[in-house]
């Protein structure tokens, strides 16, 4: 119980980071209906970034978590200007092209920028100052460090935030209004380039916290890291109903939480010696050998059977209305 | 006027080419020349390793010069002839082509397994002999060459060691065995199961992950619920480190141990303080550990202690000079069968080659992180574990 309980707590955090950086594809996807392939990248830069602060600050001797405060205050700027940069510079002048057209300029901007952070951070596998010392609880045998409680608080937080802003605000409902019709919005005076470049500072802000949230829990940043971040959080957005808000919200926190379970016990389902009728059959078996099928090396792999059995079985995802294909 | 010009210039030209054809002989004071190969990247990330192991080789070339070594009665100098092979394997097979054309008569490198093995080919097409001083990876000797030797030790022997060495000084009941699905990193992990097993210690289902997994918590709650005394993780120090921080970080108390690819001062840096305690193993000795004549004399000669696999390029210059000197020829030919048959001491004990040209008794040596370093506890040879102090008695 304490195993599963564990895991629970585990797919919870992972999950709640999955859920931010699912936001800023969703936000865009809602807005512009754009796949931003690109902003996986733009998390791994938030998380370089702090590391940078985080790293030439460490001598100083100020308190940690100042010194990780400030990383993230210098890491989310440089985000939402990257953020920006790419909707001025690579999605604007393409924003009345066939959809194919900027998708694939996404593509190219992820990989741009993947190298970029190759040249100024090289390709070795940084290791973040281990500054902050974590308190580690044991709720009914299961472990939680003050880290894991502080990501948890901070992804919530944000997610509510967000809302508040989507739903409660001008801002929030001249999105909505771009959304649901970019020309007619236009023509209620709300300037859509000024709402798109919004959403796009938004969504890196939020990925900047969510790169630099990743780097301090796992303890380490690569350049390469914002992919598969990136392809998982698009499949949390898909599962949730891409476009939809809380849908990304719910999708995130579901694939962490599947993901943490999966990779828990695939192992222990695929070992075809615990099966009696194959025991026997295997020479691997004898003397309490074991023949693992698929081992937890396939955990990344869920993300994207989710993403299959989402778009083969429910394609407007779990929270995503049934519409019909836009003109 | 003209022509006096002209004659000048055959006069010159002709001194010059006079000088050129004398040079070998007035260098070698009277003796032949002989030309030894030494490959290592020089220049890239790990290009201080690679100067490492070219000062092993030269001092070991220095030294042979200045007791002037007689082969076959005559007298030789030998002169190294250092290339650069960039880690990369495409340029390694080029400086290798390139020594084989210069004549040399044996060559000590390379420095990675990745360049010696594709380089491998073309010395043995030229008949010449190479003994790589640090490259690890078993296929270097597998490829049925009769030329190719190493003095440092297999990465299949590392894994017995390791398992060795926990199940002896750490006497766990079960074992927990993960790896990076990697051809390093099952491998060695593969070693440390059979190991274990033999030694009848229990070992639990394989856990793998892959060489970018920076999440290991599920796997690791998983391992904690069956309470293993000892892990083993076989794979690089990136994955490694945060592997050892979650378990910590889950309440984990079992000791973590570790193949060379995870022996690294980093490990400290990406798991913070659950590095502290941390076991792991090398192929070779630490330099240290190496005899007190070569240490004394590498740091008398390039004014530093040797980095890391210095004393073993040193033997391995050393073993050609040797082996030429039984056979009293510098004829590669004439040499091999020597070398293949040799028994010599050297900076790191006493070496001979087996039939595929790998060491006998390649010693292991056992580490432990200790104030953020990591530091030798124990060596394993032939099977037989003792700790470091023992060890450096012993060699001395």
């Amino acid at each position: 119980m304490d195993t599963f309980l564990q895991q629970i707590i585990n797919g919870l955090t992972a999950g709640s980071v999955y859920a931010v950086v699912a936001l800023g594809y969703t936000m865009v996807y809602g807005i512009i209906q754009l796949i931003n392939f690109a902003h996986g990248e733009v998390v791994m830069i938030g998380a370089m970034v702090a590391f940078t602060v985080i790293n030439a600050l460490v001598p100083y001797g100020l308190p940690p978590l100042t010194i990780v405060l400030l990383g993230t205050a210098c890491a989310i700027p440089v985000c939402m200007a990257v953020g920006y940069a790419m909707e001025r510079l690579a999605y604007r002048p393409l924003r009345h092209a066939p959809r194919l057209a900027p998708l694939i300029t996404a593509i190219g901007v992820s990989i741009i920028l993947q190298h970029l952070a190759l040249l100024v951070w090289s390709r070795n596998v940084l290791a973040f100052p281990q500054i902050i010392s974590s308190q580690t609880y044991m709720i009914a045998g299961a472990a939680i460090s003050t880290v894991q409680i502080a990501i948890l608080a901070i992804c919530f937080g944000m997610m509510a935030a967000l809302a508040i802003l989507v739903y409660r605000t001008p801002l929030g409902t001249a999105m909505r209004a771009t959304a649901q019709n970019p020309q007619v919005a236009g023509l209620m005076g709300i300037d859509i380039n000024r709402v798109i470049a919004a959403t796009f500072l938004i969504g890196a802000a939020l990925g900047a916290v969510a790169g630099v949230l990743f780097g301090t829990y796992y303890g380490i940043a690569q350049y390469t890291m914002g992919s598969i971040l990136g392809l998982k959080a698009f499949s949390a957005a898909v599962l949730g109903g891409i476009g939809n808000i809380p849908g990304a919200m719910l999708g995130g926190v579901l694939l962490g939480l599947v993901e943490a379970l999966g990779a828990g016990y695939i192992g222990d389902f695929t070992n075809l010696c615990s099966y009696e009728a194959l025991a026997s059959r295997i020479s691997d078996c004898a003397g309490g050998g074991n023949f693992v099928l698929f081992g937890s090396n396939y955990q990344d792999v869920f993300a994207f059977i989710v993403l299959i059995l989402v778009l083969v079985f429910r394609p407007s995802g779990l929270l995503g209305e049934r519409v019909g294909e836009r003109a | 006027m003209k022509n006096i010009k002209l004659a000048l210039c055959v006069a010159a030209a002709l001194a010059l080419a006079a000088c050129s054809k004398e040079a070998p002989k007035s260098g070698a004071q009277g003796g032949a020349e002989v030309k030894i190969g030494h490959v290592a990247p020089l220049t890239g990330g790990i290009a201080h390793l690679g100067k490492d192991n070219e000062n092993g080789a030269r001092l070991a070339v220095e030294e042979a010069n200045a007791a002037g070594t007689k082969i076959g009665g005559k007298d030789v100098k030998f002169v190294l002839v250092a290339e650069d092979d960039q880690a990369d394997p495409k340029v390694g097979t080029t400086v290798a082509q390139k020594l084989v054309d210069a004549g040399v008569v044996g060559v000590v490198g390379h420095l990675n397994s990745g360049t010696s093995i594709p380089a491998s080919p073309i010395y043995n097409q030229a008949g010449i002999p190479v003994i790589s001083g640090s490259a690890t990876n078993p296929k270097l000797t597998e490829q049925g060459f009769k030329n190719q030797f190493r003095v440092v030790g297999r990465d299949d022997q590392q894994g017995p060691a390791i398992a060795s060495y926990l199940a002896t000084e750490k006497k766990p009941k079960l074992v927990a065995v993960i790896d990076d699905a990697t051809a390093y990193g099952e491998g060695i992990a593969n070693e440390v199961e059979k190991t274990l097993r033999a030694a009848q210690i229990k070992v639990l289902p394989r856990e793998k992950g892959t060489d970018k997994t920076t999440d290991w918590k599920a796997v690791l709650t998983k391992l904690r619920g069956q309470n293993p005394d000892a892990v083993f993780y076989g794979g690089m120090d990136a994955t490694g480190g945060p592997l050892l921080k979650q378990g910590r970080e889950l309440g984990m108390k079992a000791v973590f141990s570790f193949g060379d690819g995870a022996c690294t001062d980093k490990m400290k840096e990406l798991a913070g303080d659950a590095a502290e305690g941390l076991l792991c193993s090398q192929a070779g000795i630490p330099p240290q550990a190496a005899s007190k004549k070569f240490l004394d004399a590498y740091k008398k000669r390039f004014n530093m202690d040797p980095i890391l696999y210095a004393p073993f390029t040193y033997d391995a210059a050393n073993l050609l000079i040797e082996a030429m000197k039984q056979a009293g020829s510098t004829d590669p030919k004439t040499y091999l069968p020597a070398l293949q048959k040799i028994s010599f001491t050297g900076a790191t004990g006493n070496i001979q080659f087996d039939e595929k040209g790998d060491r006998k008794d390649a010693e292991m040596t056992i580490f432990t992180m200790k104030g953020g370093k990591i530091e030798p506890i124990a060596v394993i040879k032939s099977g037989k574990t003792m700790s470091y102090e023992e060890f450096l008695k012993s060699a001395k």
